[in-house]
């Protein structure tokens, strides 16, 4: 038999049927649902009286509207609102089981997935969101998709899909210390570029792979999107049957040795051919902080915001002068010149129990700096936030000027109330520095947890190589 | 779906890469549970001068008169010529909804991001991909020419410039079906329910955890 990546693996085995012109019915395991791209697609099952392929497939959660603020006051503004209550509507109807905005256990999509172990290896797991591409950490093959396609994975169980090509980026060596999975993820994009993956499905391997937690992992798959690819996929190990292991919807028993014994067989086989392979040395990393409006435009912290000047590229130039105009910056600032006004931490990049700990770790007896008018942390999910608390990592994040919030997308992407003023400049651990992504106007640095939390204590970016 | 066939339309330049679905449509219109009326803010953040809210009216709204759209030579444009990964950052399907309800049917660019271009065909809206070097020679004559139009032709995947030649152009063969007949995606993967069915049954039996 060909040896076959893990891509290929996942692909085949959820292969339903196949057009003349290669277009694949594929099926889906898992659907996981959000208030935001799913209300037209209920609606559309609802005009054309179709009814829900398979109800326990689907999980929902609302996150990208809720307010971080006391949630016993509800939602004050009457457009989200309308659309958390079209969730829960949706949900009672159809029988989907649902972490509302006051359970316990609702969060961020793709915090609250892999918490509660619906999300298993081997799956194929979609829902409207493009960072779905997190849960190929678990060696599922998992992507974003959109509205239409949402209401056709509710009616039929699968989705239409064209295969992908094969790319590996394989890192080895260990990551020096203050350097994280969010910089191998910015320095990989930095390397190939934000369309450096559009086609391919992008498998993550390597030593430095297998060093790194789940947490670790799902950062990095997280960002898949950011690099182009819709999905990043990485190998079963102990680590991820270790995570699962007592999650809530996981297997047990004798069930659990049988699919133990199936994720096992989750991983390219040695010979497998890629398309395209990417080699990383990741003692070379070092903490990656992004200058423009496109995560590839990402520098080390000891670099410069770069020179238009230098660049050759017509179109390329221009798209160095325009980001610079709108982040307000002079080429050649070096990036630890360069002061905040808000710090963000949270978002599905960075805000699991893991990401908090190393942020607490970097501030702990330390004051936020007096220029940073408003510094916060978003836990992932009402589990990440409990378990925060119990570690009192809370107390530590209040005691140094941050604000500790409920669960949800929050400053990642500003639906709620939290978001940036025009002008205002953010060190956040989210995923997209894209114009007005955080609030219209508002110019924001992707960064680790380490490096935000720093920020936040310095009043603007530093080393944190060098943090004592 | 509306079908497509034949378009002549008016060519408008969004000549920037990377142009990501945040600035296609801002984040407060996503609020809306429909998926109509996403035209007036197409571009909102560029397009006008102060802050578009969902419920608000965009008629007395300050316009960029800088921006591309609001030049009078572009009102009425069908087709959207753009660089390379248009349409990248987030799924949210309501970015072809808002170029689909401003007015274009098809769009010209070096390459799209994934999740958008799969978006664009479930809306009648056909995103077609040519080289870079003649999407750029595009750019040129659309600055150069007012008035300029393109004809496009998805039966024979042809796009006609005015001076006569001819681009061709791919696309697969299954989407090009449905979107000549505007074919609902749904109804053709229903005609395979029993193999879906079939499918299902087997995956129980070798993976009963998935169906706890
Ligand atoms: S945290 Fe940000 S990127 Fe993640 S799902 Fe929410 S809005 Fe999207």
């Amino acid at each position: 038999m060909t040896p076959q990546t893990l891509y290929d693996k996942l692909w085949d085995s959820h292969v339903v049927h196949v057009e003349d012109d290669g277009t694949t019915l594929l099926y889906v395991d898992r659907h996981l649902v959000h208030e935001v791209t799913s209300p037209q697609a209920f609606e559309g099952l609802k005009l054309s009286r179709r009814k829900l392929w398979r109800i326990s497939a689907n999980v929902a959660t609302a996150d990208h509207n809720v307010p971080t603020t006391d949630r016993k006051l509800g939602i004050s503004d009457a457009v989200s609102r309308l659309q958390v209550e079209t969730l829960d509507a949706n949900c009672r109807e159809h029988g989907i089981v649902e972490f509302g905005m006051n359970d316990p256990r609702q969060g961020i999509v793709h915090v609250m997935g892999p918490e509660q172990g619906v999300i298993l290896p081997g799956m194929t797991v979609v829902c409207g969101d493009s960072h779905t591409s997190t849960h190929g950490a678990f060696a599922c093959l998992a992507f974003g998709i959109g509205t239409s396609e949402v209401e056709h994975a509710l009616a039929t169980q699968c989705l239409l899909q064209k295969k992908s090509r094969n790319m590996l980026v394989q890192v080895e060596g260990a990551l020096p210390r203050g350097v994280t999975a969010k910089d191998l993820a910015l320095a990989i994009i930095g390397r190939i570029g934000t369309a450096g993956g559009t086609g391919y499905a992008l498998e993550l391997g390597g030593g430095t792979l297998r060093a790194l937690s789940m947490e670790g992992r799902m950062t990095l798959c997280n960002m898949a999107i950011e690099a182009g690819a819709r999905a990043g996929i990485i190998a079963v190990d102990d680590t991820t049957i270790e995570y699962l292991k007592g999650r809530p919807y996981a297997p047990t028993g004798q069930m659990w040795s049988r699919a133990v014994d199936y994720w096992r067989t989750l991983t390219s086989d040695v010979h497998a051919k890629f398309d395209r392979v990417v080699q990383i040395d990741a003692g070379t990393i070092k903490p990656q902080v992004t200058w423009g409006t496109s995560p590839e435009m990402v520098v080390a912290i000891d670099d410069r915001v770069p020179d238009p000047d230098r660049e050759k590229d017509g179109v390329r130039r221009e798209g160095i002068e325009r980001a610079l105009v709108y982040m307000g910056l002079e080429p050649n600032t070096p990036m630890t010149a360069i002061r905040l006004d808000k710090v963000f931490i949270g978002s599905c990049t960075n805000s699991r129990i893991e990401d908090l700990r190393a942020a607490a770790s970097m501030v702990r007896g330390k004051r936020v700096a007096p220029n940073i008018r408003l510094a916060l942390v978003v836990p992932g999910s009402g589990l990440v936030k409990a378990q925060a608390e119990r570690e009192g990592l809370d107390r530590i994040f209040r005691d140094s000027g941050f604000e500790w919030r409920e669960p949800g997308c929050s400053m990642c992407l500003g639906m709620n109330e939290d978001q940036l003023q025009s002008g205002e400049r953010c060190a956040s651990t989210s995923n997209r520095n894209f114009e007005g992504r955080q609030g219209a106007g508002g110019r924001t640095h992707l960064v680790s947890p380490e490096m935000a939390a720093a920020a936040a204590i310095a009043g603007h970016f530093v080393d944190v190589r060098q943090w004592r | 779906m509306e079908k497509f066939n034949v378009l002549n339309g008016l060519v408008a330049p969004m000549d920037r890469a990377n142009v990501d679905t945040d600035a296609i449509i801002p984040k407060q219109f996503l609020k809306s549970i429909k998926r109509s009326g996403f035209g007036p803010n197409l571009f909102d953040a560029w397009r006008y001068l102060d802050q578009g809210q969902p419920d608000k009216p965009n008629d007395n709204r300050l316009l960029n008169k800088d921006f591309v759209l609001n030049q009078p030579r572009y009102k009425g444009a069908q087709v959207l010529l753009a660089r390379k990964n248009f349409g990248c950052g987030s799924s949210r399907e309501h970015a072809p909804w808002a170029l689909e309800d401003y007015g274009f049917r098809a769009l010209i660019a070096p390459s799209f991001a994934e999740i958008f271009f799969s978006n664009c065909f479930k809306n009648g809206l056909l995103p077609i991909v040519l080289d870079e070097s003649k999407v750029d020679r595009l750019f040129h004559e659309v600055l150069a020419f007012p008035g300029y139009r393109l004809e496009i032709d998805l039966e024979r995947q042809i796009v006609t410039k005015p001076d006569g030649e001819t681009l061709a152009f791919e696309i697969d063969p299954f989407r090009k079906y449905c979107l000549l007949n505007g074919l609902d995606d749904i109804g053709l993967t229903l005609r395979h329910a029993e193999k879906i069915r079939n499918f299902e049954d087997k995956r129980k039996l070798d993976q009963p955890w998935l169906f706890g």
